[in-house]
């Protein structure tokens, strides 16, 4: 009984692979092979990364604040809480701010284009596209994979930004910690290889959500409950895949850019 | 100008379409009547590639289309447009820029021009002022109508058209039959028109293809339909079930 099933599920992951990397090919040949719609790209710019700005930078803040309290009441204790800054710098810009931002914008970027290509997929507008000579994955995917590509870094950044920011003000301003100290431990145990570290977490969150939700709408079932499922598994699948990716990317980053001083 | 040899599709487990061979010719209108669900639709699409035979051929100007890769369409789809049965209009833009999408994918740049051919287009499928609004504020004849607005706008040689009539009142249902045979008159398109309404079908058909049960099953003029003393073709044509109350 539970062989079978387990063979059927390491399968059907290993189909949803495959079509995630076909889809990634055509993306990356269509870059190639067909010139870019620059209108398209800048309305998406605007539109998964400008707009998206206020909800990560609200993430960022509170879990910067958060994290910069919580570490002090620990450290307090040991008389260590200099190093607040140091932690909070480094947790933000190694996991908590890529990470975030990730499951930030898989909600809200990844929900709306899995919901938008579904409807267009079930409405026939997706075979109107090809009818009338445009491929779709120039039109709609392509703008919206370099979109995020563009935009996710400058998000996580932004997030983390914000994160250290509040972190600082709750550890020097309500906490009390000296500002000279809090500064002066976190400019020393953060580095370029931390912010490095954060970008390309960043890039790489981008890509699982554009993929994985392009392919969602993409392969939207007809009906109501088909256009439905699309945007919910786009989050579920995005979000899970982010975390799961970004702990074997954080082994695998910590090569290129060790931690400590 | 399109011919299909030995058409077979299957979707799913079910088999919608059971060895077609149907010859268009150029410059005619050749009319597909058929049951709902009979696979009209299903076969339009492999006319212009969007969906792929399970076997047989699809041969465009003597093109084969059925193996062609999905960026090796965009030839033939200049040719050959297709009004869909939905109308499968883009709801991210309005009427006008809908019409517009084909000219501007062909490279006209001309804003002007662009303009009097959106109005022109509207005002053949009466709908003339009717640029600025969007799909969802239509009506379902009325989206029908900007499909078929987008499809000829561009002017392509060859037309398919999905059930144009169906949901229109009977005066704009007229009126777009006039349509289809003025574009074969004036500009000798080749039509293809899949429908239910016999009273589109006699008006525009050269000929007359019924698809039954996944196989061309009667070709011929409207003359030749009518005559017909076939009991499955004249149950269709004069619309009996074979029910009683
Ligand atoms: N994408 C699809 N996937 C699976 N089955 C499909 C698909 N499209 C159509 N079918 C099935 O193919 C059959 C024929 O559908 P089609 O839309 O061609 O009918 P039709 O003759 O155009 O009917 P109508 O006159 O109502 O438009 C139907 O049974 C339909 O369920
Ligand atoms: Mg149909």
């Amino acid at each position: 009984m539970i062989l079978p099933f387990l063979g059927r599920t390491a399968l059907s992951f290993l189909s949803y692979l495959g079509q995630l990397l076909l889809l990634v090919n055509e993306t990356a040949r269509a870059l190639v092979v067909s010139p870019i719609r620059w209108r398209l790209f800048f309305r998406q710019l605007v539109e998964v990364g400008f707009r998206s700005q206020l909800v990560v930078v609200v993430t960022g803040g509170f879990t910067g604040a958060v994290f910069a309290a919580q570490t002090y009441f620990q450290f307090n204790r040991i008389g260590m809480e200099s190093a607040v800054g140091a932690v909070v710098a480094v947790s933000m810009f190694r996991e908590l701010g890529p990470v975030l931002t990730g499951l930030m914008v898989a909600g809200r970027v990844g929900a709306a284009i899995a919901a938008e290509l579904g409807t267009m997929k079930v409405t026939e507008q997706i075979d109107a596209l090809r009818a009338l000579g445009v491929h779709p994955i120039d039109y709609l995917v392509v703008p919206r994979a370099l979109a995020l590509m563009i935009s996710m870094p400058i998000l996580v950044a932004e997030c983390c930004g914000l994160g250290i920011l509040a972190g600082y003000f709750v550890g020097t301003k309500v906490l009390g910690i000296s500002d000279a100290y809090y500064l002066n431990t976190m400019i020393k145990f953060t580095g370029a290889r931390d912010i490095k570290m954060a970008l390309t977490k960043g890039f790489v969150f981008g890509l699982l959500v554009v993929f994985i939700a392009c392919h969602q709408g993409l392969n939207a079932k007809e009906g109501a409950v088909g256009v439905g499922r699309a945007p919910t598994e786009a989050v579920v699948i995005g979000s899970l895949s982010i975390l799961i990716v970004n702990f074997f990317l954080s082994f695998a980053l910590n090569i290129f850019y060790p931690g400590g001083v | 100008m399109i011919s299909v040899r030995n058409l077979y599709k299957t979707l799913g487990t079910q088999s919608i379409l059971s060895g077609i061979n149907l010859q268009i010719k150029r410059g005619e209108t050749c009319v597909i009547i058929g049951r709902s669900g009979g696979g009209k639709s299903v076969l339009l699409k492999h006319f212009v590639g969007l969906m792929k035979p399970t076997s047989g051929e699809v041969l465009v100007d003597g093109e084969e289309i059925a193996g062609l890769p999905e960026r090796k369409l965009g030839a033939i789809r200049k040719k050959v447009g297709i009004l869909f049965q939905s109308g499968a209009l883009f709801d991210s833009m309005n009427v006008e820029e809908n019409i517009a999408f084909p000219l501007r994918e062909a490279g006209i740049k001309d804003l002007k021009l662009i303009r009097e051919k959106v109005a022109e287009a509207l005002e053949m499928v009466d709908l003339g002022g009717e640029q600025k609004k969007m799909p969802e504020n239509l009506s379902g004849g009325m989206r029908k109508r900007v499909g078929l607005a987008r499809t000829i706008v561009g002017r392509p040689a060859c037309i398919l058209f999905d059930e144009p009539t169906t949901g229109l009142d009977p005066i704009a249902s007229d009126s777009i039959n006039h349509l289809i045979r003025r574009l074969q008159k004036r500009l000798s398109v080749t039509s293809v028109v899949v429908t239910h309404d016999m009273k589109t079908a006699y008006h525009t058909a050269d000929r007359i293809a019924y698809l039954y049960e996944g196989r061309i099953y009667f070709l011929g003029t409207a003359a030749e339909l009518r005559a017909s003393q076939d009991p499955i073709i004249e149950d269709f044509i004069e619309g009996r079930s074979g029910e009683t109350d």
